[in-house]
């Protein structure tokens, strides 16, 4: 039907990448699932399925990119494909709010319990005599030892700033490419693909302080927890984002698309301002407060 | 991989993708199809199997309390089989159902040509098979598979041995299939309607799947974190659920209610849909109160988020917080007897026959009835901490569950079936199929309700003997409730294959939507072209019109 | 389809609410089961009755309604009858009062509830604390400020008849499942206090006569309470999934008159100080080895079994296990402190000092392990007090 109607939905009649992505997925899994019972050589079957989704994620895109090229998608795909984009980021952020509440529940809650007041009078007095509550904490058992935590003014400061700033060369970026001018497009989101890698470096560096300096850990209680759980899966989105919009680079130097056909360009953008906004809550509720 | 190179051509080189290709190979028309209505009966038969097996599983469990005493099982097996049967019964089986229905029916019921993104709704469904080979292959491990209950709750669920991991990851991979089956329910909804097919002209069914897929979207990456917690406290050290570190094990019941409890709507909306179909066309009256019906499933969805500690009573929340929840939790019965009333309105007057679908769906309406209201009676939260964790509980869900979901699910499945396959049912057994199953539920789970009264917990293999004759009655009646399915089995089997009788486009006489305006059985390649919408075809065009 | 099936359809509904009522009111003479809440022996648990009685009529009531509505146009509204179906889809009015009506029917059951939730949260003014303490699989109570302190776990001879295929009948055992070796004695008439809390997983602990459970949650302790009016014995579960025993954790409270009740508390005092002696003295190998058996039977065997085998993989042999059978001052210290983050719990805050020393000899020599060790008491308690 995309020959003859224009305006025809289209739907592909096969597909061979699902099962292969349904493969890579299962064996990236079960291996990692050995490997965390203690099978260390399932590292490298893990690593042959990370190998094979990525794989496959090229050749899906790869043939969804051909496709779009050349131009059988209509204005209808291209507004599935967007619905599509924005409830993935939706399910993202619900996922983060998971971790979010996690954060809030304990600080707000459990941690004032554990320390006697609200309803945990008892709690403190006959489970965790003289726990004083307190924030940052890492229990009245004090898991992990003693830590210092990462002050919100030093590296993490200078990463919002580089994200901020990353959202703003994006929509230049943005800018160009509606206009046309693909030179400026490739320059500002070279730009943002660095911007991206130096946040990462950098909370690299942060986290290696964290661990051989700070004794800040991911065993540091329910502040390590919540600590290296947050900023960890938001570094992970950051790092995809960054290789995400690495690929529409690429794509944008092959000349792939125009002022008023770029979805693929827009889907990373908004989940790059996402991992932004998702930054900002980090910033504000894990390191200021 | 050249062999994929060379295939994605022909999707752009088929002539005339309207004519009615079907795929020639086995595994090209099942492993790698597109088409909503292959994906559809690979979801239905993948949530028959596993509707069997956790069946299975759950008569291991009524084996088991048949009599006082331990005679088949060691506890642990047992608590194996309660954790394994409720996780492939939710996640196996009924959940996958809703969604065999919804690609099946969305978009011949919206006038669409297929789902809005099919190669995903491939990978959607080839996720599941997997997903499941995985979490029951725990069962073969040395520890055995996960035994901590379906809720996973810590820190017992962290003293589950080297299944643990696997059991995380087949979780993970099962809310992925259920984050992607939901965003195409969407983008097919909201983008991929006929012309004419306006939000408030949309079947039921159809509202019902966009509200639940909505639901989907909101928990199911929040049970992903909170399995992913899990695995961290058990494997890297963290505590976010050990009191030593600050953390708290009843902040994993928070975070898994607030999944828990909209997942139980995930499981009854789309029943609630298929109901509000088949009503109409055996009464052969409109359905009564179209719009009010759209606005309570709405409701019911909303208040869904803001009641989950209603499965906490007793963990010593702090009085406001029960308060609260039990309020919210109350307020679900004013949407939800809207429809139950609704529903009755629509059969009053009307000119009613007794198909099997529209008896499934009348045994629905009674029965789902009887578990709401015990399920009222558990909101009360003082009541509660006499009812919580007995068998009073494990009646409740399961009338909600059992005639509820799968009683609806075989209502959709003889409602739809001439649709799918071009040939008529066995009316005769599939009564039969009926009565034998609404007389056995009964059996099975109402005497579950003196049980927990009289003080019987759940989860547990062993008992005292003053319990001894309703778990008799119960396991009796679970046995009979299996067997019979046996005959579900029988028909549909026939009807696929043996049935010579062939179905008519519009099976039932007085049936309205689009999905009767095609062909039975349903070409493969649906509505290319969007049909013209005229106010006979579409279901609610008259009410909302006024 | 027609008069036979309206026939069979009418007279099946009035038997099933026949039969439904019937069974609720008949049922206990008839079985000899009880299939209702117990009203209990507190204010409470009264009170909790009474709610639950409440809604559970209005429930039906709203039952009959619905269905009686229902039935009747089933029967009546039938095609085989030749009724021509009306036309309307909606009515306003109805529809109002169908939303406003069950809004009015949850006010007024959210009034009593909401009292009945009030009054249970108050713990103020205890005439007597007891801490509870789940583990798997049994109970520690403290009677706080009077040193009285023991464990509560399944009788011997359920335990004996709970085993698989056990080969005894149940029905021959006194209080299947129900019956313990230490039950909590408390006074009648006297405002009890409990705090609640566990050491491993979540437990929960309910005496259905008292009108409430409360969970175990380790890490926290919750606060409940009771006042009991009738002497007597109650008896409940643990009512959270605890692991594989969770089914044999039962509770036994014995209600005894305030003067008794002072009596047992004070020959309980004896015997710990009497207990608390014999500690100091030697004992010798025979006592302990007879003495640790029964400790093992109790607290050991549920995991390390009966022959030592264990369970594998979740519970190791203590047969041929290496710390059976070697140093013996890292067994002593397993014993004493568990393992974190297993099942094997630190027993140094669950048995005395004895106990532990009769359990350490008996599986030193037991199933094999014929190490010759022998653990005395004092070297235990001189252990514990380091
Ligand atoms: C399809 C699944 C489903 C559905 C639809 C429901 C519906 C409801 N459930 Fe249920 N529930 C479960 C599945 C479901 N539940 C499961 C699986 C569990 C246990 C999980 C576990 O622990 O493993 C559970 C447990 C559960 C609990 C926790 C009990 C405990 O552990 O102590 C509670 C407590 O409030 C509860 C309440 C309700 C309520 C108020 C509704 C309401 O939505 C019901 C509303 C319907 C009606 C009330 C009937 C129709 C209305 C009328 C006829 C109008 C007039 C009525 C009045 C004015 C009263 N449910
Ligand atoms: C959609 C969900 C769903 C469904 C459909 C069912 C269906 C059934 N359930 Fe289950 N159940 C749950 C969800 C569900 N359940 C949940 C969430 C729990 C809580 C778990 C927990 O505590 O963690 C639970 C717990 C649960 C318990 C309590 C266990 C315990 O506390 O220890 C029991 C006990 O009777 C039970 C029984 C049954 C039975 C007999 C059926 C029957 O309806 C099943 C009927 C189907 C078949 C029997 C299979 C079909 C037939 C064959 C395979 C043919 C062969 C059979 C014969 C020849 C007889 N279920
Ligand atoms: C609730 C279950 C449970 C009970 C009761 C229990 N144990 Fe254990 N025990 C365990 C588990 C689980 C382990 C293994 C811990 C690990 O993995 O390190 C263990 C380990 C041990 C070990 C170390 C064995 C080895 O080879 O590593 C000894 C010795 C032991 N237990 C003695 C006892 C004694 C003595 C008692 C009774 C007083 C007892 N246990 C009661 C569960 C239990
Ligand atoms: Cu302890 Cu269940
Ligand atoms: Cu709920």
């Amino acid at each position: 039907m995309a020959q003859h109607a224009d305006n025809a939905y289209y739907v592909p009649h096969a597909t061979r990448w699902p099962i292969v992505g349904s493969l890579g997925m299962i064996i990236m899994l079960a291996s990692a699932a050995y490997w965390l019972n203690g099978a260390s050589a399932a590292r490298w079957s893990f690593l042959l399925g990370v190998a094979i989704l990525v794989f496959m994620v090229f050749g899906w895109f790869g043939q969804v990119i051909r496709e779009s090229e050349r131009g059988v998608y209509n204005e209808q795909v291209d507004s599935s494909f967007r619905l599509g984009m924005a409830w993935f980021i939706f399910s993202e952020i619900m996922f983060f709010a998971c971790f979010f509440g996690a954060l809030f529940y304990a600080r707000a809650l459990v941690v004032p319990w554990l320390g006697g007041e609200g309803s945990g009078a008892a709690t403190n007095e006959y489970l965790w005599p003289g726990y004083v509550p307190h924030w940052p904490t890492n229990g009245p058992g004090e898991v992990g030892g003693d830590f210092q935590t990462i002050p919100a003014f030093g590296i993490p400061f200078v990463n919002t700033l580089i994200l901020l700033t990353s959202g703003v060369t994006i929509t230049l970026a943005h800018h160009a490419l509606k206009a046309a001018r693909r030179t400026p497009l490739i320059l500002w989101l070279a730009a943002t693909v660095l911007l991206g890698l130096v946040f990462v470096v950098l909370q690299v560096e942060e986290y290696l302080e964290a661990y051989q300096v700070l004794g800040l850990t991911l065993g540091s209680g329910i502040y390590g927890s919540t600590f290296f759980m947050l900023t960890g899966f938001h570094g992970l989105h950051v790092s995809l984002g960054a290789i995400i919009l690495l690929v529409i680079m690429l794509r944008s130097m092959r000349g792939h698309f125009t002022p008023d056909s770029h979805f693929a360009f827009e889907a990373a953008a908004w989940y790059w301002h996402f991992v932004d906004v998702v930054w900002l809550g980090l910033f504000i509720f894990v390191y200021v407060l | 991989m050249s062999s994929i190179a060379a295939h994605e051509s022909d999707a752009l080189r088929m002539p005339d993708a309207q004519a009615d290709h079907k795929p020639h190979g086995f595994l090209d028309r099942w492993l790698f199809t597109t088409n909503h209505k292959d994906i559809g009966t690979l979801y239905l038969v993948f949530s028959l199997l596993m509707f069997l097996v956790g069946g299975t599983m759950a008569l291991v469990i009524r084996a088991e309390l048949f009599m006082p005493g331990l005679q088949l099982v060691e506890p642990d097996f047992f608590n194996q089989m309660t954790t394994m049967h409720a996780l492939i019964m939710v996640f196996g089986a009924v959940m996958p159902a809703w969604v065999g229905f919804a690609n099946w029916m969305i978009p011949m019921m919206i006038g669409a040509p297929d789902m809005a993104l099919p190669r995903m709704n491939n990978w959607s469904f080839w996720i599941l098979p997997f997903a499941f080979a995985m979490l029951l292959s725990t069962l073969f491990m040395d520890s055995g598979g996960p035994a901590a209950g379906w809720t996973l709750y810590p820190p017992l669920s962290l003293q589950t041995g080297p299944s643990f991991a696997f059991v995380v990851f087949a979780v993970h991979m099962m809310g992925i299939s259920s984050i992607m089956g939901s965003i195409n329910v969407i983008a097919t909804i909201m983008n991929m309607r006929a012309p004419g097919m306006t939000l408030l002209r949309m079947p039921l069914f159809v509202w019902t799947w966009l509200i639940t897929a909505y639901l989907l979207m909101a928990v199911m990456p929040v049970l992903a974190g909170a399995v992913t917690m899990l695995l961290t406290d058990h494997f890297f050290g963290t505590s976010f659920f050990n009191a030593a570190g600050g953390g708290d094990p009843v902040m994993f019941q928070h975070i898994f209610w607030f999944f828990g409890h909209p997942e139980v709507y995930i499981m009854i909306l789309p029943a609630f849909g298929v109901i509000s179909e088949i009503l109409p066309t055996f009464s052969r009256k409109p359905l009564f109160g179209y719009a009010a019906m759209v606005y309570a499933t709405a409701s019911i969805a909303f208040l869904s988020f803001i009641v989950w500690a209603h499965h906490m009573f007793t963990v010593g929340m702090p009085l406001e917080g029960e308060l609260f929840f039990m309020y919210a939790t109350m307020l679900i019965a004013v949407p939800t007897g809207v429809k139950v009333f609704n529903w009755v309105s629509t059969m009053w007057k009307g000119a009613m026959t007794f198909e099997t679908p529209m008896l499934f769906a009348l045994g629905f309406v009674v029965l789902f009835t009887i578990g709401g209201l015990s399920g009222l009676m558990l909101s009360i939260a003082a009541a509660d901490l006499q009812y919580h964790d007995t068998y009073f509980v494990v009646a409740h869900f399961h009338y909600v569950l059992v005639p509820g979901s799968v009683f609806a699910l075989m209502a959709g499945t003889y409602y739809w079936l001439p649709k799918w396959t071009g040939r008529m049912y066995s009316e005769r057994w599939g009564k039969t199929h009926f009565w034998l199953s609404a007389i056995f539920v009964n059996v099975l789970f109402f005497p579950q309700h003196f049980l927990g009264l009289a003080g019987m917990p759940r989860r547990i293999p062993d008992y005292s003997p003053q319990f001894a004759d309703f778990n008799q009655w119960s396991s009796i009646g679970g046995f009979l409730f299996g067997a019979t399915q046996l005959i579900f089995v029988g028909v549909i089997v026939h009807c696929v294959w043996f049935s010579r009788k062939p179905a008519r486009a519009r099976v039932w006489e007085s049936a309205r939507g689009l999905e009767w305006t095609v062909p039975s059985p349903a070409p493969y390649h649906t509505f290319a072209e969007p049909p013209d919408i005229d106010e006979s075809m579409v279901v609610h065009a008259d009410e909302v019109s006024h | 389809m027609n008069r036979a099936n309206t026939v069979i359809i009418t007279l099946a509904v009035l038997a099933a609410v026949a039969a439904a009522f019937w069974l609720l009111l008949a049922a206990p003479a008839l079985t000899g089961n009880e299939i209702n809440m117990p009203v209990g022996v507190t204010a409470q648990s009264a009170i909790h009755y009474e709610l639950h009685m409440v809604i559970l009529k209005i429930c039906v009531v709203i039952g009959v309604l619905v269905f009686g509505a229902m039935f009747t146009s089933i029967v009546l509204h039938r095609k085989s009858r030749g009724h021509r179906p009306a036309e309307f889809s909606h009515n306003t009015s109805a529809e109002i009062v169908w939303t406003i009506i069950p809004v009015l029917i949850l006010i007024s059951m959210a009034i009593p509830a909401t009292t009945a939730l009030v009054k249970m949260e108050d713990a103020s003014g205890a005439d007597l604390t007891i801490k509870v303490t789940g583990f798997q699989w049994k109970w520690k109570y403290e009677y706080l400020d009077e040193e009285v302190a023991f464990i509560s776990a399944l009788s011997a001879d359920s335990n004996a008849a709970r085993q698989l295929r056990s080969g005894i009948d149940p029905a021959t055992v006194d209080n299947y499942l129900l019956d313990v070796d230490h039950p909590l004695v408390l006074p009648v008439g006297k405002k009890v206090r409990f705090l609640i809390t566990a050491d491993d997983v979540i437990h929960a602990w309910w005496v259905p006569d008292f009108g409430w459970k409360r969970d175990a949650i380790p890490g926290f302790v919750n606060e409940a309470w009771t006042l009991i009016e009738q002497p007597g014995t109650y008896r409940g579960q643990c009512a959270e999934l605890c692991g594989k025993d969770h089914g044999f954790m039962p509770i036994v409270v014995e209600a005894l008159p305030e003067p008794e009740f002072q009596a047992w508390l004070a020959a309980q005092k004896t015997r710990s100080q009497a207990e608390a002696q014999t500690v100091a003295s030697e004992w010798t190998t025979d006592r302990l080895l007879e003495r640790g058996r029964a400790v093992y039977a109790t607290h050991c065997a549920t995991c390390h079994q009966e022959d030592g085998g264990g369970l594998a993989p979740a519970f190791p042999a203590l047969a041929g296990s290496p710390v059976s059978t070697g140093p013996l001052q890292e067994n002593i210290r397993v014993v004493l402190e568990g393992r974190e983050g297993t099942a094997m719990q630190a027993f140094g805050d669950l048995l005395s000092a004895t106990d532990i020393a009769a359990a350490l000899t008996y599986t030193r020599n037991a199933f094999g392990n014929d190490t010759g060790d022998v653990v005395q008491p004092r070297t235990i308690a001189e252990t514990t007090q380091h």
